[in-house]
């Protein structure tokens, strides 16, 4: 089957000073794509909006949920050393760990995803903007290690503010660390799948989220490199708000299919399923 | 740090002196030829790239130039490469893994250009692929770091077996501006940003991003003292076989 983009409809865009995600002030929810105000208990099970079928954003936990049940936690004590021992980085660690129930901003281990077994990583767009430093990069570095010693394929999605500002180079450093864990799985001929969750950007793209095999990309979320007011202040031009939007990235040619959450275990299980079958040996 | 020390080491970073790489790697490698072209999409000038030989021996060279002129500044962007910029850098890395020469590479950048085009063309998709092919390539890398560092643009130039700075040059996650931006919405508090990033060498090397911090003074007489630097850096490489020079690459990366 052909991987196609998943078509959906596109509301007038209403300028947000801010963005609202995922606390309903209330029992109405405002969707910050495309405007719309609905009843809380409509976005779903998969947090959806039901206008323009944007995926709010959620923590890495509840988007556990929505793609399996059997999953065993993997390197769940990490934690950052604090390296420049900046200012107020324990409190703010502190409140990230309660709002997410993560000690930094992914969560890893083994899981089924639809009948195949995959190392899944989910980074958390709540943990400090899921912005990338020496823990979270050192436990996506283990993942894809541990893929690589059990032979499994990987299935990461990824969300990301870029370097986790906080943790200076040591962050930048991060990025060459988990490439080089990348390059390992794939040398080992081991299937690498990027989920693009909104927002995904700076570091992140710049590395890891680039480098899979195949990218997926949940429908309305931004990927990018630079942020889009950087773009504007370097072009002194305002952008359309979908410029960095993954429909527009994927005309571009980096995406091979937007899909959205209710078809994405389905969609992986399919991927998973067909690289796991045999392929050429050559003569023995 | 004190402000004095940090002021010395931006204004170090970014004087006039440095911005002509092209001066820098003419004196460094009297028979540089230059190469052109990404044979994607087209040619940077952020770039400078090409073969020379060094104590009779060849090497690749891959060096950002910000520009000696104005008018040179805005066409390299102040020294921030395009996407086609790194594709070149890249496949001048890949001709030299193919004829076993070491690349060295000479960094002063603020970072990889971050306009419209750029976005457009993939500049994260490029950068994560010169990150990711350099930390495989089959040849001795070195880079210097001569002025800024700035941010993945760096790093995707950076990618090395060893890894130099001058002694007022700085390497850092984000241009002091810009973390001063994101962290306390005002670009102006750029120095404060600076302390507080820990942008000193000694640091740096402390925490192993760099091995070397180089006296300014080897930018003297026509570079000649870098020049050594490099010949005898070339010789050590030439005691290591391909399996330790890969694996401590790696082991290089993996302790952050
Ligand atoms: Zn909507």
């Amino acid at each position: 089957m052909a991987l196609t983009p998943h078509n959906f409809v596109r509301h007038p865009q209403k300028a947000l000073a801010t963005y609202h995600h995922n606390v309903p002030s209330g029992i109405f929810r405002y969707c910050n794509k495309c405007g719309a105000k609905f009843y809380f208990r409509r976005a779903g099970k998969f947090q959806l909006c039901p206008e323009c079928g944007y995926g709010f954003r959620v923590t890495a936990r509840q988007r556990l949920k929505m793609l399996t049940k059997d999953f065993q936690e993997w390197d769940a004590d990490l934690v950052t050393q604090n390296p420049l021992d900046f200012p107020n980085y324990d409190e703010k660690l502190k409140k990230a760990q309660s709002k997410t129930k993560l000690q930094d901003a992914v969560l890893t281990g083994l899981a089924d995803l639809d009948g195949q077994t995959a190392a899944l990583g989910i980074m958390d767009p709540y943990f400090i903007m899921g912005s990338l430093g020496t823990a979270n990069g050192e436990r996506i570095t283990r993942l894809f290690e541990k893929a690589t010693a059990q032979k499994l394929p990987v299935v990461l999605f990824t969300a990301s503010g870029g370097a986790r500002m906080q943790e200076g180079i040591a962050s930048l450093m991060q990025m060459a660390k988990i490439s080089q864990a990348v390059n390992e799985h794939r040398q080992a001929g081991l299937l690498y799948i990027a989920v693009i969750m909104d927002p995904t950007t700076g570091g992140v793209t710049a590395s890891f989220a680039s480098q899979a095999d195949i990218i997926l990309a949940e429908p309305q979320a931004l990927l990018g490199f630079a942020g889009q007011r950087v773009i504007e202040q370097t072009i002194n031009k305002k952008l359309p708000a979908d410029f960095q939007s993954v429909e527009n990235v994927y005309q571009n040619g980096f995406i091979d299919a937007i899909v959205p959450r209710t078809e994405q275990v389905a969609k992986l299980g399919q991927l998973l399923t067909i690289f796991a079958a045999a392929g050429w040996e050559g003569e023995q | 740090m004190d402000k004095q020390a940090i002021l010395q080491i931006m204004d170090g970073a970014r004087s006039d002196a440095k911005a002509n790489m092209r001066a820098i790697v003419e004196q460094l490698f009297a028979d540089f030829v230059e190469l052109h072209g990404d044979r994607v999409a087209g040619d940077d000038e952020a770039i400078i790239a090409g073969f020379a030989t060094i104590d009779q021996r060849k090497v690749a060279v891959i060096a950002t130039n910000k520009g000696q002129e104005l008018k040179e500044r805005l066409v390299t962007h102040f020294g921030s490469p395009t996407p086609q910029g790194y594709r070149k850098a890249l496949r001048v890395m890949k001709i030299a893994q193919a004829m076993h020469a070491p690349i060295i590479t000479l960094i002063n950048t603020p970072g990889a250009y971050p306009d419209a085009d750029a976005e457009k063309a993939g500049q994260g998709q490029v950068l994560a692929q010169n990150i990711s092919e350099m930390l495989q390539l089959k040849v001795p890398l070195l880079s210097i770091i001569i002025g800024e560092a700035g941010s993945g643009g760096a790093l995707a130039l950076a990618c090395s077996d060893q890894v130099w700075m001058l002694e007022y040059s700085m390497y850092t996650v984000l241009s002091p501006e810009g973390f001063a931006s994101i962290m306390w919405k005002d670009a102006k508090l750029s120095h404060e940003a600076a302390a507080q990033m820990h942008i000193e060498p000694d640091f740096l090397k402390e925490q192993g991003v760099v091995e070397q911090i180089l006296p300014e003074t080897v930018l003297e007489n026509q570079c000649q003292p870098l020049q050594e630097l490099i010949i005898q850096q070339l010789k050590l490489f030439d005691k290591t076989n391909l399996n330790q020079l890969l694996q401590q690459r790696r082991d290089r990366f993996r302790r952050f």
